[in-house]
């Protein structure tokens, strides 16, 4: 009993500021995303509406929500397998005995996480120029026709999936790295030895044994490229067309420009649900997989 | 989350410093806002003001323009506004609407150096709600044509084009001759100023009902997205976005464009000192001849809860004497809101001035509706889909009316409310 008690007081802290600053927002969040919040609320507080589920039945009816989500589901199915593809591609080549100079492009694929996006944001601007950029320049020698890459409204979401996986791939492949280093060396001899070749080590090897590293980092990219925004938000502002309007934007949107702070909270919510469910159907499929 | 453990001590730090170092000598502090430029070049006219009353000094502030918004608001929400604040003149009736703002009649009254019938009409109706006055216009924008003389007066024109219907004949003419690579005129998806200004120009309103739903399926603003869309349909406006505007201009991939004050400094500036006779500016040709058009602009507004209005309204007369008006305009390029500042030579004589100097004795407002922003912002998505041809007109107006009703639910159940009040 008294280890009991020393035991509550020691993470009462911890549960005192987990308590106030994510509980106590979260549920105050619940109980907003049931009224119409607005500027007219935050003018007096009598013009709040309860509205029970009235913002996210309306949420289901407006068109802009249904494009958010197909737009952030394009970004996270293309955008996740494409980045994990990149990260493990760089990390098995670095890991590779024959790579020289491997920390230099150590550093050079991991300084893009690093850098500030708004700064490259500017670059990636310059590069995905239809009549001066580089990319259209390059895809000219193939005899490709300029691509209005951020102006054309089926172009513009692969160009920030490009983006974000340049972005990005440098920090999940510093995870993959050290999880290729953890495979032990005797696992490759004796493979070699049974006659394995390269790719078979890596299909019967490298796969199986990288497998709860790969979870994690699709677990944590997925969350992450859920919660898109910065990136359509420097690049585009969610144009051309709404083509690049995330939820994510669209939450901002409503929350911080137009002060729905109601339909807000309900969007935020919606996201969370989704993100949950994805999750756990990742983690039961992994667990399928182990099984 | 590690980020806000971070900033917190931070900020704590920021305060504990911020009040050791400020010196408490007795006199009256007012907190003032400003955005962008304005909000650097402000500071500059703080010395003369603090000499002359001396009892008051000005903490200025300055705000980049693209969060002032956001900031203003969530600065009402969090009780920690200035005393003095620049704001854009479509805000007004947000901040009307949210009692952040004082009326300013009573000062205005009182006041030996500001007349009212010395201000352009349409730049001081921005800040009258139901006939009271809740800012004093602080600078003016309109939107007029800045187009290539050179090349309009090769292809013949020696007027710049009045109307439309001659406007878009002239837009067909340049096409011709700069070639199916070139365009003839700018219209960038991501401002709505120029659909906005087309709609402008004719006499209905945008909302009607009192601002109680969308008016955008009436025939005028058909008219307007109309053409809007023709100007892309003809490959007159590219779809493309130009990244800089002066070099495209001097090349002649675009010849007209509309746009407000502050591109007089920047095509001064960005085209080059040979082509520097190509440009000029024009009223916006209209429906039928010359007509009204946006009435934009900041004003300088008095927070509810200051508790020095009194100095704070000094300060806002102060800002807005003809003497210091001129100062501003000749450090900022920012053009006045009184006539009387317009027969200095500096402005009387500049002739790239002379279209915005007529203009603005035509210049309307917008709706003044607390949700107008979000109206025009979905006005904005729905030109753009126009110009992509994902929508037709007669849909996106029916669309657009929809969203726009959808918007103004909590404004009509205000006015209901009031009304049984």
């Amino acid at each position: 009993m008294n280890r009991e008690r020393a035991a509550w007081f020691f993470v009462a802290p911890a549960l005192l500021a987990i308590g106030v600053f994510f509980f106590l927002p979260v549920g105050a969040a619940l109980i907003m995303s049931l009224t119409d919040f607005d500027i007219y609320a935050l003018a007096d507080i009598g013009n709040l509406r309860f509205v029970g589920l009235r913002n996210y039945i309306e949420l289901l009816q407006t068109p802009l929500f249904w494009r958010s989500l197909g737009n952030t589901f394009y970004f996270v199915v293309v955008g996740v397998p494409l980045s994990i593809a990149a990260s493990l591609g760089a990390a098995l080549l670095l890991n590779s005995r024959v790579t020289r100079l491997k920390g230099l492009f150590r550093t050079a694929y991991f300084a893009p996480v690093v850098t500030s996006l708004v700064a490259v944001a500017v670059i990636w601007r310059y590069l995905l120029h239809t009549r001066y950029g580089m990319l259209n320049y390059g895809l000219s020698f193939f005899g490709i026709d300029p691509i209005d890459w951020l102006n054309d409204p089926h172009w513009a979401m692969p160009a920030i999936i490009l983006f974000a996986v340049w972005k990005n791939f440098g920090y999940n492949m510093i995870i993959l790295l050290a999880g290729l280093q953890s495979i032990p060396q005797d696992l490759y001899e004796a493979a070699s030895i049974d006659g394995a070749g390269s790719w078979a080590q890596f299909r019967y090897v490298t796969w199986p044994m990288l497998g709860p590293t790969v979870l994690m980092v699709s677990i944590l990219s997925m969350s992450g490229y859920f919660q898109l925004f910065a990136e359509p938000y420097v690049m585009t502002q969610g144009g051309p067309v709404q083509s690049t309007v995330s939820v994510l934007y669209f939450m901002y949107e409503q929350g911080f420009k137009w002060w729905n702070l109601g339909v807000a909270s309900a969007v935020a919510f919606v996201l969370f649900a989704i993100m949950f469910a994805i999750t756990l159907l990742q983690l039961r499929f992994a667990k399928g997989g182990e099984a | 989350m590690m980020r806000l453990r971070l900033v917190l001590p931070l900020l704590a730090l920021c305060g504990l410093l911020a009040s050791c170092t400020r010196p408490d000598d007795g006199r009256v502090v007012v907190k003032f806002w400003a955005m962008g430029r304005e909000g650097e070049v402000v500071t500059q006219l703080m010395p003369e003001f603090e000499r002359t009353h001396p009892g008051i000094r000005v903490e200025v502030q300055q705000l980049p323009w693209t969060a002032a918004h956001q900031k203003l608001l969530t600065a009402f929400a969090g009780e920690a506004m200035p005393d003095v604040f620049q704001l854009g003149n479509t805000w007004v009736p947000e901040f009307h609407a949210l009692k952040a703002i004082i009326q300013l009649d009573a000062y205005l009254a009182q006041s030996a150096h500001i007349q009212r019938s010395d201000y352009f009409d349409g730049i001081w109706d921005t800040n009258v709600i139901d006939g009271k006055l809740y800012g004093l216009p602080w600078y003016v924008d309109t939107r007029v044509m800045f187009y290539n003389r050179k090349l309009l007066a090769q292809l013949g024109y020696r007027q710049p084009p009045t109307t439309w219907s001659e406007w878009m004949k002239a837009m067909e003419a340049v096409k011709r001759k700069v070639g199916p690579q070139n365009y003839a005129m700018l219209l960038p998806n991501e401002e709505y100023e120029t659909l906005l200004g087309l709609a402008l120009q004719q006499d209905e309103p945008l909302l009607r009902d009192g601002g109680r739903y969308g008016n955008f399926r009436s025939a005028f603003f058909r008219r307007a997205l109309q053409m809007y869309a023709d100007m892309f349909e003809r490959k007159l406006a590219p779809l493309e976005r130009v990244s800089n505007l002066y070099h495209e201009f001097s090349m002649r991939y675009i010849s007209f464009y509309f746009s407000g004050p502050w591109n007089i400094g920047e095509f001064r500036r960005r085209i080059p000192a040979a082509a520097q006779d190509t440009w000029m500016t024009a009223r916006l040709p209209g429906p039928n001849g010359y007509s009204s058009a946006i009435a934009g602009g900041s004003s300088l507004a008095i927070a509810s809860s200051s508790r020095h209005p009194k100095e704070a309204w000094q300060l806002v007369e102060y800002l807005s004497r003809t003497d210091v008006a001129d100062k501003f305009n000749e450090l900022t390029g920012d053009m006045p809101p009184r006539r009387s500042n317009w027969e200095v030579p500096r402005l009387a004589k500049d002739p790239y001035a002379r279209a915005f100097r007529e203009q603005l004795e035509y210049v309307k407002p917008v709706p003044k509706v607390p949700e107008w922003e979000n109206i025009v912002a979905a006005m904005r998505v729905m030109g753009e889909r126009v110009a992509h041809g994902t929508i037709s007109v007669d849909d996106a107006v029916v669309e657009l009316d929809a969203e726009v009703d959808r918007i103004l639910e909590k404004r009509r159940w205000m006015l209901d409310k009031e009304q049984r009040q």
